[in-house]
């Protein structure tokens, strides 16, 4: 079965680099705009596996990743946060918030593919 | 969807996240300190740069990047954002513009300047405030011209590039080890805490993938387990001695626990080869083989399933089987759900479409898209009327429901019309936002200090006219804060705010979009211009003329009443260039002003460049339309009215002032000889430099809505005429250039070959 990944970016263009090397690597692709809707459709969604940005309108990353966590039904998701900065204070940040790892921006298909490989089973 | 059309987003993106930039700027600029102002600042740098690292875009990454980290400076209050701050922001908003549009179209940027804002930001992240010393040092590098210098040296901007390095992490081909050399042994003590869990990671993942290094074995430390009832199922009570021998070494090993280093203790160490046996044959430490089995992943997680087998084989394996409980009860459950949801895929997609039409409220199409529909609706109005009008000539009764249908067809088109036109419509917002940037680089340039203040920015006007107005107001700018505004010192001895303000101000007024470029300057020096006109000869030396014609005079060709050329507004172009460019949207200019209070520009333009409503008239049986926005009035000349003058002009005199007559006929050689004024009517027009003229036409048939339809697109430029439109009756109709015909009555005469045209 397809493994269902939900992505949270506000930026149209990573939203549709994810979406496209998502679907080319096989996975089902959910997208959700910045934080706020990303908890809205997570329900709905009910993703393996969870794909955020940081720097985001209305909630951010750390906000989002917090609320999943807080999720009784959600709670244990990987999540993978989509990050551009590689310093160590907004992975700490990120960490703290309940992030599982993280990807580096600019990413290529493959190391998004195995980052999420990664924590899926 | 291809890389390509997701460049393309990338870079509409890039306009939005500009926009944005500049406007949140310029909100900070005036005081605004809301955290949300900055963050979006920040954010839209940021996507800039994510953006543009994806696509290997490094200039634009480098510069984004250092921008991003000052901006991050102010967003953490380590940095205030002072005016000087902010100005140096602006100017980096401006080059992150120049290197976006150089990233697309290709073109160049200015590197000096880029890196010397580069330089600018740094020091400001580092804590120094703006030196004032710097700025002028900048600005003969800013504006020396680029063509002079020699092949610009590319000089990288000192960054810090760790931000993105990959992240290392490929598995390679830990099968195809060459044998019989040496592979390291790495030693792994493994101790998950319970936050390692609450943050979805697994400790059976992490086994997976260490396991995928090469030879493993793995014991599992259970001696810290409680009994039943002292547990805590979310607890982490388990650690693991792990022993791989593996190409990747003790790195390899160390980027697998990369995501989990934090809430594990970790021990990870090289061990030589014959420490290997000590350690696995170690009878001081009793450890027992891991109670899962690591297959079990492989299944995709299925294997919660068989959760009861695991727990049945013996009390340890129970409680080990209880730590991860949660998980894997977790991870079949989703399974479980997942199944639930793959049964229901079509009513989630559903769902979310449903969503995201209720969060979009704008839709992007292709511009060819709207152009077509638009000239499509432009002929469906052509052939309603063409409808109507052979329905009225067959239908002698004109009570039929024929006539009913038609009149609501006519509503409903002409419905149709106005919303495709809106479609196109757009907010001038961004040719405002465009003159910001203007404003600032003359204030800069000319070392005067200037405020530019924006109304109406959501006016809405055609996108045609909106993409046509930047370079006549960028002109006008330049012109309103080079001339029109004095230096701050002489604002002040003369009692004004040392700070100049330019207002641009856009609103709807009957059909059409006015919009107003206001000043506190000078005002026009009428003397300079009185002087000047005379000596290129524009005037005579005792001409008399009104104050409204002195101002009018700045839109002749060639006139600029700046003592010496300067690099802004003495490029060769004048208010004369700017009064055509409006003139050709259909627009008319007017200029008002007051000595020491400043000059008003005002533009009117048409809403639309598709569509006119023109005063269909017949000249020497010739069909005609005339643009009703030039015309003043419409009168029926009287004999006593008309004065000769000359050998061929005549005047008609209106209210007691005298107006020159044109025959629309003669000048567009549909006839050889001057009609007899007595016989048509007369159109009352403005024309260039305020002054009004009198076109004769034979008769006026009516006022139409007409489609307008390129003669340069579909023939040729035809002097005299601007377009044609096809009429009820199905002919072609020409649409008249009202200034060009003034003009050509003034001597300057069309070409001959204009006759060609009126074939009707």
């Amino acid at each position: 079965m397809k493994k269902k990944v939900l992505t949270v970016d506000d930026s149209r263009t990573i939203r549709n680099m994810l979406l496209v090397t998502l679907n080319n690597a096989g996975f089902e692709t959910i997208q959700a705009e910045d934080g706020v809707e990303g908890l809205e459709v997570l329900e709905n969604a009910n993703p393996d596996v969870i794909v955020t940005d940081i720097n985001m309108p209305r909630l951010d990353g750390f906000g989002f990743i917090e609320g999943v966590r807080r999720n009784e039904k959600f709670r244990a998701i990987p999540i993978l946060v989509l990050t551009t900065e590689s310093d160590a204070e907004k992975k700490n940040r990120a960490r703290q918030a309940g992030a599982t790892g993280w990807i580096v921006k600019p990413f290529d298909p493959t190391k998004l593919i195995d980052a999420i490989e990664r924590v899926t089973a | 969807m291809d890389m390509n059309e997701i460049k393309e987003i990338f870079f509409q993106e890039c306009e939005e996240q500009l926009a944005e930039l500049e406007s949140g700027l310029l909100k900070l600029n005036d005081g605004d300190r809301d955290p949300e102002t900055v963050n979006a600042v920040f954010r839209a740098v940021h996507s800039i740069k994510g953006g543009a690292g994806a696509f290997g875009l490094d200039d634009l990454v480098s510069f984004a990047h250092v921008f991003e980290t000052t901006l991050d400076c102010v967003r953490s209050n380590k940095l205030e954002p002072t005016q000087d701050v902010l100005k140096v922001m602006l100017k980096s908003a401006d080059v992150l513009a120049d290197l976006t549009n150089a990233a697309r179209d290709g073109g160049s940027v200015d590197e000096a300047r880029s890196r010397t804002l580069i330089r600018e930001l740094e020091a400001l992240a580092n804590g120094e405030t703006p030196a004032a010393a710097e700025a002028p040092a900048a600005k003969p590098a800013a504006a020396a011209p680029k063509a002079a210098a020699p092949a610009p040296v590319v000089e990288k901007p000192v960054v810090n590039d760790e931000g993105f390095q990959p992240i290392p992490f490929s598995f390679g081909d830990f099968d195809d080890e060459p044998a019989g050399h040496y592979v390291p042994t790495v030693q792994v003590v493994f101790k998950p805490k319970k936050d390692l869990y609450a943050k979805g990671n697994e400790a059976v993942l992490l086994l997976r993938d260490v396991s995928r290094l090469g030879d493993m074995s793995v014991y599992c430390d259970m001696d810290s387990l409680p009994t039943l009832d002292k547990m805590n199922p979310e607890e982490a009570y388990f650690s693991w001695k792990i022993s791989v021998t593996s190409e990747k070494g003790e790195d390899g090993v160390r980027s697998v626990f990369e995501f989990a280093e934090w809430d594990c203790d970790l021990d990870i160490n090289t061990i030589e080869e014959d420490v290997v046996g000590e350690v696995t044959e170690d009878e001081e430490q009793p450890m027992q083989p891991v109670p899962f089995d690591l297959s079990m992943l492989d299944e995709g997680g299925s294997a919660g399933n068989d959760e009861p087998a695991v727990m049945e084989s013996d009390a340890a394996a129970a409680v080990a089987a209880a730590e991860t409980a949660t998980k894997v009860a977790q991870a079949a459950s989703r399974a479980a759900d997942n199944k639930a949801a793959s049964a229901a895929a079509s009513a989630a997609s559903a769902a979310q479409a449903n969503q995201a039409a209720a969060a979009g409220q704008t839709i992007r199409v292709d511009l060819d898209r709207v152009d077509r529909l638009i000239n499509l609706v432009g002929e469906l109005v052509i052939n309603q009327a063409m409808l109507s009008q052979s329905v009225v000539e067959n239908d002698a009764n004109g009570t039929s429901s024929i006539n009913m249908g038609l009149e609501e067809l006519q509503q409903l088109t002409r419905e149709i019309q106005d919303s495709v036109m809106a479609i196109r419509a757009q907010p001038v917002k961004p040719v405002f936002q465009r003159m910001a940037r203007t404003v600032r680089e003359i204030a800069d340039i000319t070392g005067k200090s200037v405020r530019l203040i924006t109304e109406g920015e959501n006016t809405e006007v055609d996108k045609t006219v909106i993409d046509k107005l930047a370079e006549p107001l960028t002109h006008m700018i330049r012109n309103a804060v080079d001339h029109g505004l004095e230096m701050p010192e002489k604002r002040e001895a003369l009692g004004k705010n040392p700070e100049g303000t330019v207002r641009l101000t856009a609103k709807h007024r009957s059909g059409r979009i006015v919009i107003e470029l206001a000043d506190d300057g000078a005002g026009i020096n009428r003397e300079k211009v009185r002087q000047k006109a005379i000596d290129n000869d524009l005037i005579a030396a005792d001409a008399n003329l009104s104050d409204e014609e002195i101002d009018n005079l700045i839109f002749h060709a060639g006139f600029s009443t700046a003592d010496k050329v300067s690099d802004l507004s003495g490029r060769g172009v004048g208010m004369d260039v700017v009064k055509r460019s409006i003139q050709a949207l259909g627009g008319r200019i007017s200029i008002s002003s007051k000595p020491g209070q400043g000059s008003v520009f005002t533009m009117s333009l048409p809403l639309t460049l598709a569509v006119l409503d023109g005063m269909v008239v017949t000249v020497a049986g010739q069909t005609l339309v005339v643009p009703l926005t030039a015309i003043v009035e419409t009168l029926q000349p009287e004999a006593s009215a008309i004065h000769s003058f000359g050998a061929s002009q005549r005047l008609i005199s209106i209210r007691n002032s005298f107006c020159p007559l044109v025959d629309v006929g003669r000048i567009l050689n549909f006839r050889a000889t001057q009609a007899n004024p007595m016989d048509g009517v007369a159109l009352l027009v403005e024309s260039e430099g305020g002054g009004q003229r009198a076109l004769m036409v034979d008769a006026i048939q009516g006022q139409r809505q007409v489609v307008i339809k390129s003669l340069e697109a579909n023939y040729t430029h035809v002097p005299g005429i601007a377009a044609a439109t096809i009429l009820g009756d199905g002919r072609v109709a020409l649409i008249l250039d009202v200034d060009a015909v003034v003009a050509a009555s003034r001597g300057q005469s069309l070409r001959q070959d204009i006759s060609l045209a009126a074939t009707g």
